[in-house]
């Protein structure tokens, strides 16, 4: 077979599954790792949204590259909430909607306030989102990642799964100490690369030994724990009130981290639904509780019940998500070595976004390494310039703007047990209708709430909240 | 109500006859520290407290990968590395 038909034959692979193709791809890869060159200009460390979108771009923009997966293939490691973002993911693959595997597109994104017994639900709900460019998809990463591999490896990109990389190689001494590649735990597992981009998630085990990114605390992440849920045939349209195909989100907020610093979900997948909850890892060793538990409590909340009846789950995951946000971001560049997505902190908790700041933030990595090859330079100095555009964009901005946030909600822990249970009191007074005159009730409101935080406690914590978020 | 080992029996593991987690030093866990947070955060419970050996069990086998025992062990005491290249966790979703 030509060198030509066997790379359309390792595409076709990855792109399907089944048990007998997924034998023949191993097989493919033993093999394949006696074969390859053991010298590249790139090596993308880490086949999730980063590591996939840069070794696409790398691929596109002419750059020899080798992607290194530890699973059984790029996504078969990786979760996600899931929700994935059209603008973001369609500057790095125009019009994916047209043929990669997507859930539902999102028209509608509510958030519920929960406190025991009870929720304040807002959202909104836009029939435009279900159009193109579509605003934000429902994912599987396990399927989705498995597209955008086959996408790189079509674009030139080599990849190779089930390779642990234990190290990275250097050479040189000092400001001279430079990344020349890496190590893997394959015989003769030595490649070498003119730049290694770190995409390995957020348990960063190469960023921490590189002493790119410092130790982190069990404040800076949050422990996530999902569900995927089975629902009867026509149970989404039906119980999210929705057309055809069409999907909504719902973030949960106060009894759903059981007042703990996080946020839960519910996500409508096509003929399933995400539902996770993530909660700081610091929280869960104070209250003594396993994220299981919390996430079986807030599947039992009775606003979220009836959403869930008759479902059957298909998949228990976990994943630890940064929260550390602008003030944990690790050094984002060295000689001959860059840090991407989660690995490098690049999560919006506020807007729960996260996989298209990484998928952005590999695009730019890549960017940054086409220039440097034409120049040549694979120095800090050169690859400086990632830095510069992630703090030119988007990415970096709304890191700052929220750098202030963790450190709020982890000082203020009455933010997500004292106010959902005093707008539960306010709106329940509010709503029961028992003869007592308006005017007397809204008095009753404001003792209610005086009785649990004065007015300039409620000041304070307004102001605090308008510095920190405004 | 599912148990969180029926959730775990969904899962699909490669498991490695090897582990890729270790206890650096069985004393600390006995002696510095009462909480254990390890024995109740992991997601997949992989962690428990065996009190004939005063030892930490690890069941590797079932290890989600996610990391939160790397940072929730309060005495830094687990050695958590990636399962060998195509071991461990093997989501259909993810």
């Amino acid at each position: 077979m030509s060198q030509k038909n066997k790379k359309k034959q390792d595409i076709a692979l990855a792109k399907e599954s089944s048990p007998s193709k997924d034998k023949a791809m191993k097989d493919k890869k033993l093999e394949r790792w006696a074969s390859i060159p053991h010298e590249f200009e790139a090596i993308v460390v880490g086949g999730g949204p980063a590591g996939l979108s840069a070794a696409y771009t790398l691929a596109k923009g002419g750059v020899k590259t080798l992607l290194i997966e530890r699973g059984d293939f790029p996504g078969s490691k990786n979760v996600m909430g899931g929700v994935l973002y059209s603008y973001p993911t369609a500057q790095v693959f125009p019009d994916f909607w047209k043929k990669a595997p997507l859930e539902r597109p999102i028209i509608e994104q509510r958030a519920y306030l929960l406190a025991e017994d009870s929720a304040i639900t807002a959202g909104f709900k836009d029939n435009r989102f279900f159009e193109e460019p579509y605003n934000n998809f429902t994912v599987f990463r396990g399927r989705f990642d498995k597209w955008m591999a086959g996408e790189a490896m079509e674009a030139g990109a080599l990849l190779v799964s089930e390779t642990v990389v234990t190290d990275l190689l250097y050479e040189g001494e000092g400001t001279g100490k430079k990344v020349v590649g890496v190590i893997t735990n394959r015989e003769e597992g030595t490649v070498r690369g003119h730049v290694v981009l770190l995409c390995e998630g957020a348990n960063s085990i190469l960023a921490q030994r590189a002493g790119l990114q410092e130790d982190l605390s069990p404040g800076d992440l949050a422990c996530a724990v999902k569900e995927v849920i089975k629902l009867p045939k026509g149970a989404i349209e039906e119980r999210f009130n929705v057309e055809k195909g069409q999907g909504v989100t719902i973030e949960l907020l106060g009894e759903a981290t059981l007042g703990m610093f996080g946020m839960g979900w519910i996500y409508t997948n096509k003929d399933t639904l995400s539902v996770g909850v993530g909660v700081m890892i610091n929280e869960l060793s104070r209250r003594g509780l396993n994220p299981n538990t919390v996430l079986e409590k807030m599947k039992n909340h009775p606003a979220l019940r009836p959403l869930l009846v008759e479902g059957e789950t298909v998949e228990y995951l976990a994943k630890i998500i940064p929260e550390g946000g602008y003030k944990q971001v690790p050094k984002l560049y060295s000689n001959g070595v860059l840090v991407c997505g989660d690995t490098a902190m690049l999560v919006n908790g506020v807007h729960r976004e996260g996989s298209n700041l990484a998928m952005t933030s590999g695009k730019m990595a890549a960017e940054t390494v086409i220039e440097a090859k034409a120049k040549g330079d694979f120095s800090a100095e050169a690859l400086k310039r990632y830095k510069e555009r992630l703090e030119d964009s988007f990415v970096l901005k709304d890191l700052k703007k929220y750098q202030n946030v963790s450190g709020l909600m982890q000082t203020n822990p009455h933010f997500f047990t004292v106010y959902p249970n005093m707008a539960r009191q306010a709106a329940q007074e509010l709503f029961t209708v028992n003869n007592v005159p308006k005017k007397e009730k809204q008095k009753k409101i404001i003792r209610d709430i005086r009785k649990k935080r004065s007015l300039t406690q409620i000041a304070g914590d307004l102001y605090r909240i308008w510095r920190t978020f405004g | 109500m599912m148990t969180l080992e029926d959730k775990l029996f969904l899962v699909r593991f490669q498991p490695d006859d090897r582990s890729h987690i270790h206890i650096n030093s069985n004393d600390l866990c006995q002696k510095e520290c009462p909480d254990k947070p390890c024995t109740f955060i992991c997601p997949a419970m992989v962690y428990a407290w065996n009190k004939e050996t005063a030892s930490i069990n690890v069941g590797y086998e079932g290890c989600l990968e996610c990391g939160t025992c790397r940072y929730g062990c309060p005495r830094d005491n687990i050695h958590w590395v990636n399962p060998r290249g195509g071991f461990g966790v093997m989501y259909k979703f993810g």
